[in-house]
């Protein structure tokens, strides 16, 4: 039986007067409302990024992978830099809608919605780089272990690149089932209260003839509890396994064994950065204030806080294993082409930018401070870019024939193509804003009697009786 | 499939809800379906239903994901195309660790999203009655079927006194068929039409 009542000391996750009708109305209305002029605005702008993301694919994909300013030094540049972002920023979606499941962290039913929509449409973004850097990508498929005619020659099964294969296909596919079980109630509460023939017929077809029955919701409870626990594991595995294939490899700078949790931190790091930049501006435009509140907001940035400290462990302790290490080309990597040489500006801003902006966090007055906390998402997005850079091009420049160090910059189809997939991920999530219930309707009714504001003051009787009745009462319940 | 008659309740509030659902069973009614917004924990409790085994199918499809993934690379390292890869064992235990584990989780969740669709039977383009149109909104929506035996005025009455706030007669498919919700269905805004009055 679930626990009535919720001590008054909680910040309620739902504030104002709320019934279980106001609450349809509060998240439903925006979808049957026609879109501001903002929504065009932004659309179209993401429409545009993703046509000249479009056509920098295309001139790679004409001309060959040489028009990126990729070199026999540096194979890795911009391309995998941009996929390790994408997918770390998919994490924090998987972090809300399962590990904070499992911990029973009632916040998360304000923004797991819209967390779990960032993942996937951040993971799709992720999954085009190692595609088109494959420079024949019409031989994409030669990734998959299928019986062949070349003998058949299977794909290497102890090869990093293939686990990613494998990891990123298995976390994109897990988390859309995962979020679309969660959407089939609330499609069918907008098929229901649909005042338009379009409406009715879409929303019927995607709500699959959901009807809200006992047994339904019953299967629907064990289904995402169960696929919260796949979740955990997997969105731990994900990002290890994009660490393996730095880790495994023998390049000084890459081949550490703190990889996996510092990857993992970095990427819920990250991830929670870019729920905030999303979140701050969709609670102001559809105003769902009352759902997203600064409770929620100041609880992402604990997490911010935490894992950005995480990862400046991290950093720190790879510079104290270089030198402890006393292997010279380690020492050298970090101490005379990260920290300093030619690259060096860009280890500074991931440091200033991940390690030290974030202390602001520590005080409540800056967490609970939307500008702040919205800059703040925004610098430490940045920061997080340049740690993947930092990781990826600082390790290759100076290899170990003097001969062949280089430089790196990007050409433009390398910027355009990352442009490119900030269209994709913002198309998708203007079309997400607009058509899809932003917050799990059917979740908030879950906690908005033991949750919401209005609902609080009426926990005082509870909190008047022993604790042996109350014990007693809920033992007893029905 | 066979149109049946029931009788709907609507309760505003699930504290009413469950006393109701006690008292129907008391007195001996077999409740249809009880069609809420949101899960009500307790409720298939309170309704006599059994725990679902999903879990348990989740597992089964688990534990295949393990196995299929485990024999197959081992079957093409050791026996279809043994490789030399840096001289290291072809049967490579620990770097098959990642991929099995992927595929565990895989099978495990497209199973059981799978076994979930068809246990509801759920998919696109399937269609069922829906009790009341606000059954997804914020009502609770209890059906309780009219047989031989019942007498639907004096059901109506006694959901009534249980609490219902809303109380009418409907003749409804019982299951679910290929249709369109844009079709046949009364809108949201329209009265209901008296029904089998």
């Amino acid at each position: 039986m679930h626990l009535k009542y919720e001590s008054t000391l909680r910040e309620p996750l739902v504030d104002g007067v709320k019934d279980y009708h106001k609450v349809t109305e509060d998240i439903i209305g925006p979808i049957e409302a026609k879109p501001g002029k903002l929504w065009y605005v932004g659309f179209f702008i993401s429409l545009s990024l993703l046509a000249f993301g479009a056509f920098s694919v295309f001139w790679e994909v004409y001309f060959g992978i040489g028009v990126w300013n990729l070199n026999r030094t540096i194979g890795w540049g911009w391309d995998i830099t941009n996929f390790v972002w994408w997918v770390g920023i998919g994490h924090a979606g998987t972090l809300i809608s399962a590990i904070l499941l499992l911990f029973r962290q009632g916040w998360r039913t304000g923004v797991n919605r819209a967390a779990e929509a960032m993942t996937i449409f951040a993971v799709m973004c992720a999954g085009q780089f190692p595609i088109f850097h494959m420079g024949r990508v019409w031989m994409a498929f030669f990734v998959l272990p299928y019986p062949n005619t070349r003998g058949p020659v299977w794909v290497n099964f102890n090869s990093p690149l293939l686990w990613d294969v494998f990891a990123i296909s298995t976390y994109f596919t897990v988390s859309l089932l995962f979020w679309y079980s969660g959407l089939l109630p609330d499609f069918a509460t907008v098929r229901d209260r649909a005042k338009t023939k379009l409406r009715k017929l879409l929303y019927g077809i995607a709500s699959f003839g959901w009807t809200g029955s006992t047994k339904h919701w019953q299967r629907h409870e064990a289904l995402s509890l169960v696929l919260a626990g796949l979740s955990t594991p997997l969105v731990l595995s994900v990002h290890t396994i994009v660490s393996f294939d730095f880790a495994t490899s023998v390049i000084p700078g890459w081949h550490t064994t703190i990889f996996p949790p510092y990857f993992v931190a970095g990427a819920i790091f990250s991830g929670f950065a870019m729920v905030q930049t999303l979140l701050i501006i969709t609670r102001k435009i559809l105003h769902l204030e009352d759902y997203i509140t600064i409770g929620h907001m100041e609880a992402m940035n604990k997490v911010i806080v935490l894992t950005g400290s995480i990862v400046g462990c991290a950093y720190l302790t790879e510079l104290f294993m270089a030198w402890y290490g006393a292997v010279p080309y380690e020492f050298d990597t970090f101490y005379k082409y990260r920290a300093a040489g030619p690259l060096g500006w860009s280890y500074w801003i991931m440091m200033t930018c991940n390690v030290i902006t974030p202390q602001v966090f520590w005080f409540r007055k800056m967490r609970r401070n939307i500008m702040v906390t919205f800059i703040m998402s925004i610098i430490v997005n940045i920061g997080m870019w340049f740690e993947r850079f930092v990781i990826i091009c600082t390790s290759l420049y100076r290899d170990y024939l003097p001969s062949s160090w280089s430089y790196y910059r990007p050409s433009w189809p390398e910027v355009g193509f990352y442009l490119g997939t900030f269209g994709l991920f913002f198309t998708c999530y203007f079309l997400f804003a607009k058509y899809f219930p932003v917050i799990a309707v059917a979740e908030i009714k879950h906690v908005l009697k033991t949750s919401g504001e209005s609902f609080k003051n009426d926990m005082t009787k509870y909190e008047q009786e022993s604790a042996d009745k109350f014990a007693h009462d809920v033992a007893h319940a029905h | 499939m066979a149109a049946k008659k029931f009788v709907v309740g609507c309760f505003d509030d699930e504290a009413v809800l469950f006393p109701a659902v006690k008292k129907v069973r008391a007195a001996g009614y077999k409740i249809h379906d009880v069609y809420t917004p949101f899960p009500v924990h307790g409720l298939d409790h309170a309704m006599g239903l059994r725990e679902t085994s999903l879990h348990t199918a989740g597992f089964i499809y688990g534990i295949t994901g393990t196995t299929t993934a485990l024999s197959f690379m081992s079957w093409v390292f050791t026996t279809d195309w043994p490789m030399n890869i840096g001289g290291k064992p072809h049967f490579s235990l620990p770097a098959f660790i990642p991929i099995t584990f992927e595929l565990t989780v895989l099978f495990s969740a497209v199973g059981m999203v799978l076994t979930f669709c068809y246990l509801c039977q759920l998919a696109p383009f399937v269609k069922k009655h829906v009790f009341h149109p606000r059954q997804t909104d914020d009502k609770f929506v209890m059906a309780i079927e009219v047989t031989g035996k019942t007498g639907a005025d004096e059901l109506k009455n006694f959901l009534t006194a249980a609490g219902a706030h809303e109380v009418h007669e409907q003749t409804a498919e019982t299951g679910w068929w290929l249709g369109r919700f844009d079709r046949e269905d009364r809108l949201f805004n329209e009265q209901p039409a008296p029904l089998n009055a």
